[in-house]
């Protein structure tokens, strides 16, 4: 009902404001390294440009913090040289033209290009010719038993916190999952103070990542990295236990312990913090919201916006680049914003097409090695079967509405529910505050092992504006200014 | 809990948690001064009152939703401190 309102309030204040509005040849969404090496790309071409974003600083996830912590002398040694380097980006970010709106949330795009804002003053609204998405990732969401429990958290909450606030969980950690973040996630902890008592990872897939081998020891930093760590953790004495499976966590109000098997045998930690990680997987609400095609990516076990070389998406005037748009890493979106750039200049006619190409050319050619290692890393850490759709009944799927998988699987059996948007209609799966982020892959991923099929034949949520909730009030103080 | 344990530079400021007056850097958001003065549940769920805590700190999971300045359901992670801010648990729905 309040997006139904939202919608109708929207469209209906659109059409006061559009001659008074604001108007940019670029608007891009997302201070992280993709929006902000538009932004200076942008910039430089003289295109009118801003960049808006949730946070109060630029950096997005990747860098975040950075400009505090850079000025800090234990940042480098606790952070390392991957994190540091997003100073750099930020640096040439401030210095440039692009108009900066911090702890903006986007809640709409329409079908015009009008972005809706809610600000530090109230909701606003700006026009702009061409739109770059570049909402980066988030962290796959990992229903296993007990994972709504307080003292329970993803590891990336957990570095965002040490990287932002200088905070450190305290006490028994443990991590859990996969994917080669949750290893750097676990050394910055154990540099900050206090080391990890164990970090249990799921097996890993060697079978199914052994055809792409070649190519990853040809990416030689990422190899170095991986094994360093290692070292690292293992000579400061954090048991890594490898190959487990059957993750729960126990408690009543609060995480108590861990369980997990491990070679036939079940174990359990005590905790007083679990963290846990299974890579990332693109942020596509807004994407999505505005309609743009998406596909299944296999490789990744995710939806994302389909793009054609320009990195423009199926709507007219709307470019995807990041992490958005499929998994690359921080490097590769920083290289392909700057690549959006020049095509969003390009659409407007602000280059021609051949000085786009000459420019992208060593762009291109510096991202290869990037995309890379990307096959192997993806088939590797492929997260386990049970961890994409739980098998236990009792698993809560969607966080919001508190559904378990059970309930899902029996939607799905017993009433032939062929969708996720049907299923809304059944048990609200997706409808709570956070529309669906955090249940969406995973109601997918049920519904296609029920019935046997493709995840992408199952397709995904219809997600619509305001794509942040926002009060009827806040509509209203934006209806009387005008 | 968790404890400060890199100083970035910054003002500190005065916030009420809970009732209880704290110090916290300026750079903290309201749901990062919440866990590192309070340990569990930060929020009380709607649908069945389960106890809840923030689970992603980069504003998604709504998980850190909260009581600020006497306005409900605020994404905590999202809304970096101000001197005298009141932070409270958020039990249960909003009233309207």
């Amino acid at each position: 009902m309040a997006s139904i309102l939202g919608i109708f309030c929207a469209a209906n204040f659109g059409l006061r404001t559009l001659l008074t509005m604001d108007t940019f040849e670029l608007a891009i969404v997302g201070a992280g390294p993709a929006g902000l090496a538009a932004g200076v790309t942008a910039a430089a071409l003289g295109l009118r440009t801003v960049l808006v974003d949730e946070q109060p600083a630029p950096g997005g996830q990747i860098y975040r913090g950075i400009e505090a912590a850079s000025r800090h002398p234990d940042s480098a040694r606790v952070f390392g040289e991957d994190y540091m380097a997003g100073a750099d980006l930020v640096r040439q970010f401030r210095a440039s033209a692009v108009k900066y709106l911090p702890l903006s949330q986007v809640w709409q795009i329409d079908r015009d290009r009008n972005l809706w804002i809610r600000g530090a003053n109230g909701v606003t609204a700006i026009g702009a010719r061409q739109v770059l998405l570049a909402t980066g990732a988030m962290e796959r969401p990992v229903p296993i038993p007990g994972w709504t429990l307080p003292g329970v958290m993803t590891c990336g909450a957990a570095q965002t916190l040490l990287k932002s606030a200088g905070l450190a969980p305290s006490g028994r950690i443990v991590l859990a999952g996969g994917g080669p973040l949750l290893l750097l996630i676990a050394a910055q902890l154990m540099r900050a103070g206090n080391p990890p008592a164990a970090i249990l990872q799921t097996s890993t897939n060697l079978r199914r990542a052994i055809a792409h081998l070649p190519r990853f020891v040809s990416s030689p930093s990422y190899v170095r990295k991986g094994l360093g760590l290692v070292a690292e953790l293992r000579r400061a004495g954090v048991r890594i236990e490898r190959g487990v499976g059957d993750i729960r966590i126990l408690g009543e109000t609060r995480a108590e312990a861990v369980e997990y098997i491990r070679a036939g045998t079940r174990r359990r930690e005590q905790v007083d913090l679990v963290l846990l990680h299974h890579g990332v997987v693109p942020n596509t609400n807004l994407a999505l919201s505005l309609r743009c095609e998406h596909e299944w990516n296999d490789a990744q076990h995710a939806f994302q916006p389909r793009t054609h070389a320009g990195l423009g998406s199926s709507v007219e005037g709307v470019l995807v680049a990041g992490d958005c748009a499929g998994i690359g890493g921080a490097k590769a979106a920083e290289l392909r914003g700057r690549i959006a750039a020049y095509n969003a200049a390009t659409n407007i006619e602000r280059i021609s097409t051949d000085a786009r190409d000459r420019q992208c050319a060593p762009i291109q050619r510096e991202l290869r090695p990037h995309l890379r290692a990307r096959p192997f890393l993806d088939a590797y850490f492929e997260p386990p079967r049970d961890l994409l759709a739980p098998v236990e009944d009792d698993v809560v799927v969607c966080r919001c509405e508190e559904v378990r998988a059970g309930e899902i699987r029996r939607i799905v059996t017993e009433q032939s529910c062929p969708g996720p948007n049907q299923m809304k209609a059944f048990v609200r799966t997706g409808m709570g505050p956070c529309q669906g982020r955090l249940c969406g892959l995973t109601v997918v991923e049920l519904m296609a092992q029920t019935r046997g099929v493709s995840p992408g034949e199952i397709g995904y949520y219809r997600i619509r504006p305001p794509i942040k909730p926002i009060a009827l009030g806040e509509l209203a103080t934006r209806a009387q200014e005008k | 809990m968790f404890k400060r344990v890199i100083e970035f530079e910054g003002p500190v400021l005065g916030v009420v948690i809970n009732g209880r007056e704290c110090s916290v850097p300026a750079s903290f958001t309201a749901a990062a001064a919440m866990l590192a003065s309070e340990d569990g549940a930060t929020r009380e769920t709607p649908i069945s009152g389960a106890p809840r805590a923030p689970y992603c700190m980069m504003g998604v999971c709504f998980e850190c939703l909260l009581e600020i300045d006497g306005v409900p359901n605020q994404q905590g992670c999202l809304v970096p401190v101000a001197a005298g801010m009141r932070i409270n648990r958020q039990r249960g729905a909003r009233t309207v």
